[in-house]
């Protein structure tokens, strides 16, 4: 029982970071209907530029948390304008294909730029005791991890659906043309899309560093799949349902170890959203809405 | 475009006559055809100068031009050792044709090399054929001397092979740790990982101990917590981890986080400065692991060439690279000088037949398999740094 709980625990602190990640993913798939592919490199780059904040610039946690988030805001904006405006009209695949493109380059550009090793967070950036309750040790660090997504959560919550660039969003999403002829500008609300989409990869590179202490140019692909399947897992563009989706890929994965499956982990995570994609496709949170033809 | 063309081929065929006048003056400067007479015996190295493993390489050959100078002080039956060496710069392709040149163009009695298994699989071909032994300082997978359950005669190595640590480490578990139970994490997608857990397992249950768990991970993955997990659930005395530095750094961490505190223990994969970085110091206390030599030996052998070593390159440490560098040397110098000439194929009996030679990575004998019985040490991480804690001869 009290292994039981201890995966549990497991699941949901590995489960949050999919969340942070998701999040991000599900909000730009959202508002313009991208599947940003290079999402997970962002939050790669996030992770390095909050890695040199602490140990060159010499900063505490939440200072580098915050310049990794602005950096990022900016960095996923500048993807944007680059890569993809030129291509908004352009078909969905050209627009996909052009994700991946984008996402291989940042890698491989950071191979270059500073070399295929990994590097090591310091260790105790954060001074946080682990709790114990009844033998189940919850470190401190996940208890921040999902205290940040939570947060996060709750104020890209507030922004869609309390602000006035929260409404253009939505306005946006739901059909563009229509949006611009009401005096929207566009172009800005995609860009405000981006730079908070990638601002929350970067906040998830740096808890990431700060938990799992190595970070690599190629960390982000598979975290990145995974935020994926979070995010689909949970209704692809629901704010509540990439939190949700990213807990439950968490724990799922943690149990699917428990029970002496820990090389199948990544194979589960994956026919968990075909299992979704045939019964559910719309996610768990989503409305089945059809598409207008 | 005529012209164009044929101006091209009078540059290359020009280009061409420079490369090969190149290689002529360098074979031309010593050797004179008969090696026996001329005063001095070739013998290659071919090894990862440059390229992805360069750091092997370069340290290897660091080894072997200080035990080259000191074995030339003098000489073997009055004759000089001279080193030819070319860079394979860590491929294959280039282990290749750096061989064929070695042999058939700088006549060499023996190469040494490569530092990889990979490369060094990629010549023996070549030194079989030509009956040239060829001797590896680093190449520690089991295939390198048999391929397909038969010796390649003509192979040699300097460095005990994979199962022998786990062997050790299983040794070390039950006979100075008295740990009756074990759980076993490897990396599933490692042979390496795969064969020292093997033999530890092995050798373990047949000493009375009782494996309680068996785990296991994919090179890449960050989050070890649900494995550990499992394995703290069944309370183990140690637990072996034959796996790379960048996961075991993390395993070693996650473990501590959530609170497991036996002995943790590993082997040469875990020897890396990065592996302190990810693990941090504290974590690492209580851990140890297998290698094939530490500076820190107390054996006046080791500190001879601890202390000739760091004479020779600007007071830098000797590492288990430089040490089998050196050890290869002189196992291909101490074979040379029990054939008595420079013929390869005698060179070949001699090396085969070493018995008991010392060198500074311990004794040195070969079993069936050309597979140096030899002892290893044992290393344990103590505020982050590594101390010699035991020597361990084969049984």
């Amino acid at each position: 029982m009290e292994q039981f709980i201890q995966q549990l625990v497991n699941g949901i602190s590995l489960g949050s970071i999919y969340a942070l990640i998701a999040l991000g993913y599900t909000m730009v798939y959202g508002i313009v209907k991208l599947i940003n592919f290079a999402h997970g490199d962002v939050f790669m780059v996030g992770a390095f530029i909050g890695f040199y904040s602490i140990t060159i610039l010499d900063l505490g946690f939440f200072t580098a948390l915050l310049i990794s988030m602005a950096a990022c805001a900016i960095f996923g904006v500048l993807i944007e304008r680059i890569a993809y405006k030129p291509l908004r009209n352009a078909t969905r695949i050209a627009a996909l294909i052009t994700a991946i493109g984008v996402s291989l380059f940042i890698e491989y550009g950071t191979i270059y730029i500073r070399g295929a090793q990994p590097e090591a967070y310091p260790n105790g950036i954060v001074p946080l005791k682990s709790l114990e309750i009844f033998g189940v040790k919850i470190s401190g660090q996940s208890i921040l991890i999902l205290a940040v997504s939570v947060f996060l959560m709750i104020v890209l919550q507030f922004i869609v659906h309390k602000t006035k660039i929260g409404k253009a969003m939505r306005a946006v999403s739901h059909d563009m043309d229509a949006a611009k002829l009401m005096g929207i500008n566009v172009n800005n609300t995609i860009s405000a899309t981006f730079a908070i989409g990638s601002a929350l990869a970067g906040a998830a590179g740096v808890v990431f560093g700060m938990y799992y202490t190595k970070i690599e140019p190629l960390m982000g692909i598979i975290p990145g799949l995974k935020a994926f399947v979070a995010a689909v897992l949970g209704g692809i563009g629901i704010i509540p349902g990439a939190m949700a989706g990213g807990l439950l890929l968490g724990v799922i994965e943690s149990l699917v170890s428990a029970m002496g499956g820990s090389l199948w982990r990544d194979a589960v995570a994956f026919i968990v959203l075909i299992l979704i994609l045939i019964f559910r496709p719309a996610g768990l949170f989503g409305k089945n809405v059809r598409e207008k033809v | 475009m005529r012209k164009k063309k044929t101006a091209g081929i009078v540059m290359s065929l020009l280009l061409a006559a420079g490369v090969m006048a190149g290689c002529n003056s360098s074979s031309s400067s010593s050797s004179g055809g008969d090696e026996e007479k001329g005063g001095t015996i070739k013998i290659g190295a071919n090894l990862e100068l440059s390229g992805g493993v360069a750091s092997y390489g370069q340290s290897i050959k660091e080894g072997i031009d200080l035990a080259l100078e000191e074995i030339n002080k003098d000489g073997i039956d009055g004759k000089k050792l001279q080193l030819v060496s070319y860079d394979n710069k860590s491929e294959a392709p280039e282990a290749i044709s750096g061989a064929t040149k070695l042999i058939s163009q700088d006549k060499v009695v023996a190469i040494i090399g490569a530092a990889t298994s990979g490369n060094t699989k990629a010549q023996i071909e070549i030194a079989q054929s030509n009956n040239v032994p060829l001797l590896t300082p680093t190449g520690t997978a089991e295939d390198v001397t048999v391929k397909d359950g038969k010796l390649s005669d003509f192979v040699f190595r300097t460095c005990f092979i994979d199962p022998f640590q786990g062997t050790v480490a299983a040794n070390f578990a039950s006979n100075d740790l008295k740990a009756k139970t074990a759980a076993i994490f490897i990396d599933s997608a490692s042979d390496y990982s795969k064969g020292l857990a093997a033999s530890f397992k092995e050798l373990f249950e047949k000493k009375g101990g009782k494996i309680v768990k068996e785990e296991a991970y994919v090179a890449k993955d960050t989050d070890f917590h649900a494995q550990l997990t499992n394995i703290k659930g069944k309370t183990p005395d140690f637990i072996f981890v034959p796996g790379y530095y960048e996961e075991v750094g993390l395993i070693v961490k996650q473990a501590r986080e959530l609170g497991i505190d036996v002995p943790m223990m590993g082997a040469d994969g875990w020897d890396s400065p990065k592996l302190v970085e990810l693990a941090g110091k504290d974590a690492l206390d209580n851990t140890f692991i297998t290698n094939h030599y530490s500076s820190g030996d107390s054996d006046p052998k080791v500190q001879d060439f601890v202390k000739a070593f760091k004479a020779k390159y600007k007071d830098k440490s000797p590492d288990a690279f430089n040490a089998l560098g050196y050890d290869s040397a002189y196992f291909l110098a101490d074979a040379i000088k029990r054939a008595g000439s420079g013929d390869a194929k005698k060179i070949q009996k001699a090396l085969a037949e070493t018995d008991g030679l010392e060198l500074v990575t311990g004794k040195m004998k070969l079993d069936k398999n050309h597979n140096p019985i030899k002892s290893a040490v044992i290393l344990e991480y103590k505020g982050g740094e590594q101390t010699f804690k035991t020597k361990v001869s084969p049984e």
